[in-house]
């Protein structure tokens, strides 16, 4: 039980450091990365939970790696987008992406 | 209101020293002004993960965690530092309201999780998991969870299509 909420209180930890550097960052590449780092702290999470949780299956840990792929394929995309974006704005500032709100 | 009623143990001291590295690593990504630097440091948070998950047991994570998030999304990372300029780096203006708010905001997230954790009733001591996860893990993936299974495989092509596809340079229409 102690261990759970040791588990669960450092990923609260990692989610709003995630969090902070979200909303504060200005380089996409780190936004990126901070969003992976709040899926990690939700994977954690769950794997947590999987061994501590109510009822122990591997259900977390299975849905933890779904989670991965998930990451990944955003990760990729992401990086994608960045580098399409940098080709017609030759910046990865997130605050120059404001052709929406004009 | 922090504290836990925690005993020492082997596991305990162990979980303690992977946390420390885990958070010392993704305080000083949001610190440092290069951005390989604070890729660099995130790739240590990740790989610190990888060893909170083999103490809780997750050995097939842990292993996966290191080959995607250490291995393909850092790398994937540097490669799109790589393609893109970072010359005006760290002489950026400050803005010491957002900042201020956004660090309030995510302080007050933190003390209503912790609240909430600690307010939690977890249950005791339950059966324990087989010792071969990775078979197990096997095995579900391929009966019980074998449609999810399919449709990641989908979504994960899907996207690496269409991240090749956003990635490549624009050719003239004529």
């Amino acid at each position: 039980m102690n261990m759970l909420a040791s588990y669960l209180t450092l990923a609260a930890v990692l989610f709003c450091i995630g969090l902070y550097g979200v909303i504060t960052k200005r380089n996409a590449i780190i936004v990126l990365l901070s969003i992976e780092l709040m899926l990690n702290a939700v994977n954690l999470n769950l794997v947590a939970f999987s061994k501590y949780g109510v009822h122990p299956s591997l259900t977390g840990q299975i849905f933890s790696l779904f989670t991965m792929t998930v990451a990944a394929a955003e990760a990729a995309v992401g990086v994608a987008i960045l580098v399409a974006i940098y080709r017609n704005r030759a910046s990865v500032n997130v605050d120059e992406f404001d052709e929406l709100r004009r | 209101m922090l504290s836990f009623n925690i005993q020492f143990t082997g596991e305990f001291i162990a979980f303690f020293a992977l946390a420390v590295c885990a958070i010392v690593g993704a305080v000083l990504a949001l610190n440092f002004t290069k951005v390989v630097h604070m890729t660099l440091s995130l790739a240590f948070t990740f790989v610190s993960l990888a060893g909170l998950f083999v103490l809780l047991g997750a050995e097939f994570v842990a292993f996966v965690q290191v080959l995607l998030y250490v291995g393909a999304i850092t790398i994937l990372m540097i490669f799109g530092i790589m393609m893109t300029k970072h010359q005006g780096e760290g002489q950026e203006p400050s803005r010491p309201l957002r900042e201020t708010l956004a660090a309030i905001g995510c302080v007050c997230l933190l003390l209503i999780l912790i609240y909430a954790i600690r307010d939690a009733k977890f249950p005791g001591d339950a059966a324990p998991l087989p010792q071969d996860t990775t078979r197990e893990i096997g095995k579900l993936l391929f009966t019980q969870m074998a449609i999810p299974f399919e449709l990641v495989s989908v979504l994960l092509t899907v996207a690496f299509i269409g991240a090749v596809a956003l990635a490549k340079r624009e050719e003239d229409p004529q």
